[in-house]
């Protein structure tokens, strides 16, 4: 494997929960608790999960919009977990986010040719035949009338919205997109757009994708590999193929099989797996392996040590005493440390 | 819930003694800052008539050549625990709650204001109810009949109602009510309840309804405003799937749910008021706290001043307590902590 | 006659803009015990028209024509008063977003037993009591504790099973779901799924389930019907929608999904353009200026709105393309594309 684009160790995210008189500290919610991987470049890596699992606040940990608790982030093999404002000005450029709602993510008193133009102005860059061109080859380039440069987002339907989000984030030649929910909400017949052009923007400006996202089969077409977060962990991470053919990870076999198929005939025989109840609450997550109180698998062993995100094919990182689809291994409990 | 009652209890008191070193500071330390000394102030308190000795005496005895602070402290003290007046001649004393002493009448300011506090009370509560009435109905109606004349007509009124000084709309319904109508008295007489409820409802009559016409025109407006907002909520739908007659999704869910904001600005205006009905009191001469400033200011009687604003002071104090606590009763989703 | 039977239901909206045609002229039966699922893009039309069902557009804006019956009574011409009786009892709805459809401020339990007592003389002690089993039906732990909670002390999978224990408190013979999966993360969907499917085994209602997601309609519908523009333009079985679709917009549909059962790495096949303005629907057939086929119907397409017929055996398609061509298109060059991985 090439040198990574961005490499995250041990990155955390407590809130803090205050309370009383004095404001102390009394709980903390551990939204990233501790989650490691490798974007490397040119791929697509997808981070999928329920609600609250924090996929959010990863994406706003590695663009630092927020501050980690703990852990690393390496952006080309510099270090820039705590770099200061001033020092991550440059690599604002490099690092860019699409935000989910296109309705509330554009400001709607500015001109698509401000918004688009904004990140010109604010690193203070110069274009060879002006920011309006520049701005127009970018409008173009996702798909939008370079005439409309002077309209309002109110005069944009959604998926169009989503277009100009997307063209602000390529204004500054980024390396690395981190698109939260890109599509959610969106139409199916826009969204499919939207998913395409994503790709098409990719392959021709050699972009490196973070994709957040709630569903799955979208990630499936549109990573090379897959996270799967549960409570603010990684639990499972593999390449595509092996992710959704073979998953080993009780949560994401449930989580698969949840999935309702566009396939009225299959219905009947489709083996389902049902989770019980809903996510615990990351204010107070269970001990050791966090998915010990939906598993069905679950042993004693699961209560009390936490299972480590270890790989068990190539490329497949399980974090599971007791994994499916695993390779013949003598016995999973044994390789806990 | 018992801490944060402790909480607000504490930060009360706290914003009591503010205000009382304001309150204080306005009437000793910016006439000190204005050239004014010791003599001069106890001047006041022993009459025109006492020779330059007396006064130096008196400025001795009442501590006026004291650091502000230990007069401070002295004034704060008699709050709690009362305080005698030495000024030379004689001693008065002023009982325990000490809000000062008036050297004009000779006579301590809080039996004074305990006298006015009924016919205040009386004035804020009737109009209150009448208000509160008559300004929610108009503004749910006026909501449900987004448009129609009747909304058009009372919202024009209600524009007027606010709009309008309140020694106009006095005066208009005294010729209407009064003279006119000849159905309430002119004012200037006041009835206690306990002596007969019938006359004390018929001597208030016209102020009520002058006090009441300003508020409930706010009120219209708010509850008109709150009304269409919920009254487009998806639990008005809800409540209409389930079968619910019209009434009761409007009185049961919409306005249920536009209570709050009501409710919050309706604390706030009574505990304004109970500090005293000011021009009310004096459009129709009522002897009540407002009134007792008006006269007071009009004499130049510091010591009643600054009572009347203590004790107006701890209305509005205690009012936005009790709103904040009643926020939570109406609207569970408010956490006090 | 049909258990539930629409004919030509209308439902238009005068605004400022001009007259909105929401639903515009839809059509169709159901029976108890079955399920009818209605896919659509935001704004085809879907809600308009459950509300419609509902009467809940009486003593609107909304101008309302065409018939509603329901097991036997008319509703579009019944008085809204009737209508009103009727709500809750016979016909009851869930909401997409459960948070927003309950009063924040009344708990769980307090708004079942008011749908309970409005149509059932009992005290409030023995609606609590049903609120209880129902909580309990629905699949809500220690219900006799979580009835007197309120809706934000529930998770977004609670509050919606709350609400089904609310819509079914009646005993209702017609249940519409609008889009009640929706705001749900997909472990949680699976469940309210699989409840609505059991629940409706149970009550042998006529389930009427709305939604974007053909996944889901998939799971649950025996029939489906895909609405556009306000208008049905794809009527048939399950196994008609998903195996034999013949209007192009339903296969644009189907292009448009990235599918969790095939792993494929090939473009998706989205619809160009965006969906119409209700005010504005294009002339002719509503679809052609994002149908890739308008060109082999002649100009007809945008001049002739083309009729919703029977292709064969209940399923229908409004489109001008000959049946034979849409067959050939759907083997030939849509299946294919779909299906290569
Ligand atoms: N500023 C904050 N203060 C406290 N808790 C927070 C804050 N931001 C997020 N959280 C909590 O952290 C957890 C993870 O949140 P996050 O937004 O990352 O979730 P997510 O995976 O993106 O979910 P979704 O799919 O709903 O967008 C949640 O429990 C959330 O409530
Ligand atoms: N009260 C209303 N007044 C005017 N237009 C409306 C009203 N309610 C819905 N519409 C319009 O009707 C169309 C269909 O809406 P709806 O049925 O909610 O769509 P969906 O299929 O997403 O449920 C939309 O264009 C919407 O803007
Ligand atoms: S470690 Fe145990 S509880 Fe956790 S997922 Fe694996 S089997 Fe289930
Ligand atoms: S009628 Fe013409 S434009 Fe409409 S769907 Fe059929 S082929 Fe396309
Ligand atoms: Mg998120
Ligand atoms: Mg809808």
């Amino acid at each position: 494997m090439s040198e990574p684009l961005l490499s995250v160790e041990g990155l955390e995210k407590h809130f803090p929960v205050t309370k009383g008189l004095l404001q102390r500290q009394v709980a903390a919610v551990k939204a990233v608790d501790g989650i490691s991987f490798d974007v490397v470049k040119g791929e697509t890596l997808g981070l999928v999960g329920e609600s609250g699992c924090g996929k959010t606040t990863t994406g706003r940990l590695i663009t630092r919009l927020i501050e980690p608790t703990g852990g690393k982030i390496r952006f080309e093999g510099n270090d820039i977990t705590h770099m200061s404002q001033g020092r991550m000005r440059p690599l604002r450029r490099d690092v860019q986010m699409i935000f989910q709602d296109p309705y509330s993510s554009l400001n709607p008193r500015h001109t698509v040719g401000a918004i688009v133009g904004a990140p010109f102005r604010i690193q203070g860059i110069k274009t060879e035949h002006g920011t309006k061109k520049a701005v127009q080859d970018i409008l173009e380039l996702v798909g939008l009338n370079p005439e409309h440069y002077n309209r309002y987002p109110h005069e944009f339907s959604g998926g169009q919205r989503q277009r100009i989000g997307i063209a602000r984030t390529l204004a500054l030649k980024p390396k690395l997109i981190i698109a939260d929910e890109p599509v959610s909400a969106l139409d199916v017949s826009i969204q499919a757009q939207v998913v395409n052009l994503l790709e098409d923007l990719q392959s021709e400006l050699d972009l490196t994708y973070l994709v957040i996202a709630h569903d799955l089969s979208v990630v499936r077409h549109i990573s090379d590999r897959v996270a799967v977060m549960y409570l603010g962990k990684i639990v499972e991470l593999a390449d595509r193929k092996s992710l959704y053919e073979s998953p080993m990870h009780p949560y994401t076999n449930a989580l698969l099989s949840a999935v309702p198929i566009p396939d009225p005939k299959g219905r009947a025989q489709r083996e389902r797996i049902r989770l019980q109840g809903d996510v615990p609450s990351p204010l107070n997550p269970p001990p050791a392996c966090r998915f010990h109180t939906r598993c069905w698998k679950a042993q004693e062993i699961c209560k009390t040590i936490e299972p480590p995100l270890e790989t068990l094919a190539t490329g497949h990182q399980v974090a599971c005493h007791f994994p499916e689809n695993a390779p013949a291994t003598p016995e999973p409990a044994a390789t806990t440390a | 819930m018992v801490t944060y009652i402790i909480r607000r209890l504490i930060w009360s008191v706290v914003m009591l003694s503010i205000v009382s070193i304001i309150t204080f500071a306005i009437f000793f330390l910016v006439p000190r800052l204005a050239g004014a000394t010791s003599e001069d102030m106890a001047a006041r308190y022993v009459g025109r008539t006492a020779s330059a000795e007396q006064v130096k005496v008196a400025a001795e005895k009442l501590g006026f050549n004291d650091p502000l602070i230990v007069q401070y402290g002295r004034f704060a003290k008699g709050i709690v625990a009362g305080a005698d007046y030495d000024y030379g001649p004689g001693v008065e004393r002023c009982p325990a709650p000490c809000f000062g002493y008036s050297f004009l009448t000779r006579l301590p300011v809080w039996p004074d204001l305990l006298d006015r506090l009924p016919v205040t009370i009386s004035l804020a509560l009737g109009a209150a109810v009448i208000w509160v009435i008559a300004g929610v109905a108009t503004g749910v109606l006026s909501a449900l009949k987004r448009g129609s004349f009747f909304d058009r007509a009372a919202m024009s009124i209600a524009l007027a109602g606010v709009s309008m000084p309140i020694f106009f709309t006095g005066m208009v319904s005294l010729v209407l009510f009064s003279y006119g109508l000849k159905i309430t008295v002119a004012g200037g007489t006041y009835t206690p309840f306990l002596t007969n409820p019938a006359t004390w409802a018929y001597d208030l009559l016209l102020p009520w309804i002058t006090l009441a016409f300003l508020y409930a025109a706010g009120y219209a407006r708010l509850t008109r405003a709150g009304m269409l907002e919920t009254m487009n909520e998806d639990y008005i739908r809800t409540a209409r799937a389930k079968g619910l007659r019209e009434r009761t999704v409007v009185v049961k869910h919409g306005l249920r749910g536009a209570l709050t904001p009501i409710l919050t600005i309706f604390g706030l205006d009574l505990g304004l008021l109970l500090g005293g009905a000011v021009l009310t009191e004096s459009t129709y001469s009522l002897p009540g706290i407002g009134k007792y400033a008006i006269d007071a200011i009009g004499r130049q009687d510091l010591p009643q001043v600054m009572g009347v604003t203590l004790v107006a002071a701890f209305f509005v104090v205690v009012a936005n307590l009790v709103v904040d606590l009643l926020y939570a009763v109406v609207d569970p989703r408010v956490r006090l902590v | 006659m049909s258990f539930l039977e629409l004919k030509d239901l209308q439902v238009h909206f005068p605004t400022d803009d001009g007259l909105v045609k929401s639903v515009d002229g839809l059509s169709f039966a159901l029976e108890r015990g079955k399920t009818l699922g209605i896919v659509g893009e935001s704004g085809s039309g879907k809600s308009v028209t459950s509300l419609g069902i509902l009467g809940l557009h009486k003593g609107g804006r909304a101008k309302l024509g065409g018939e509603i019956w329901l097991d036997g009574e008319e509703l579009v011409g019944a008085s809204a008063e009737h209508v009103r009786t009727l709500r809750g009892k016979k016909m009851a709805m869930i909401f997409q977003d459960p948070l927003s459809a309950m009063h924040p401020f009344y708990t769980v339990g307090s708004q079942i037993i008011e749908a309970y007592r409005i149509h059932n003389d009992v005290s409030k002690k023995v609606a609590r009591k049903h609120a209880i089993d129902m909580l309990g039906r629905v699949g809500i732990p220690q219900p006799d504790r979580r009835v007197d909670s309120y809706p934000h002390e529930f998770s977004g999978g609670m509050r919606q099973r709350a609400m089904i224990a609310m819509a079914l408190s009646c005993d209702p013979e017609l249940l519409i779901a609008d889009e009640p999966t929706t705001a749900l993360d997909v472990t949680v969907q699976a469940q309210i799924l699989d409840l609505m499917r059991d629940l409706q085994r149970d009550f042998n209602a006529a389930l009427i389930i709305i939604t974007h997601d053909l996944g889901v309609v998939a799971e649950l519908a025996d029939d489906i019907l895909v609405m556009y523009g306000g208008k049905c333009i794809e009527y048939g079985t399950a196994e008609d929608i998903f195996e034999r679709p013949e209007h192009p917009y339903t296969w644009g549909l189907l292009g448009s999904m990235p599918r969790l059962d095939r792993d494929r790495t090939e473009r998706l096949l989205p619809i160009k353009g965006s969906p119409p303005s209700l005010i504005n629907v294009p002339a002719g057939c509503a679809f052609h200026p994002r149908c890739t086929f308008e060109d082999r119907t002649g100009g007809k397409a945008s001049t002739e709105v083309p009729q919703l017929v029977e292709t064969e055996g209940g399923h229908l398609v409004r489109c001008h393309l000959p049946r034979d061509t849409r067959r050939s298109i759907w083997e030939t060059e849509i299946k294919p594309s779909l299906e290569a991985s």
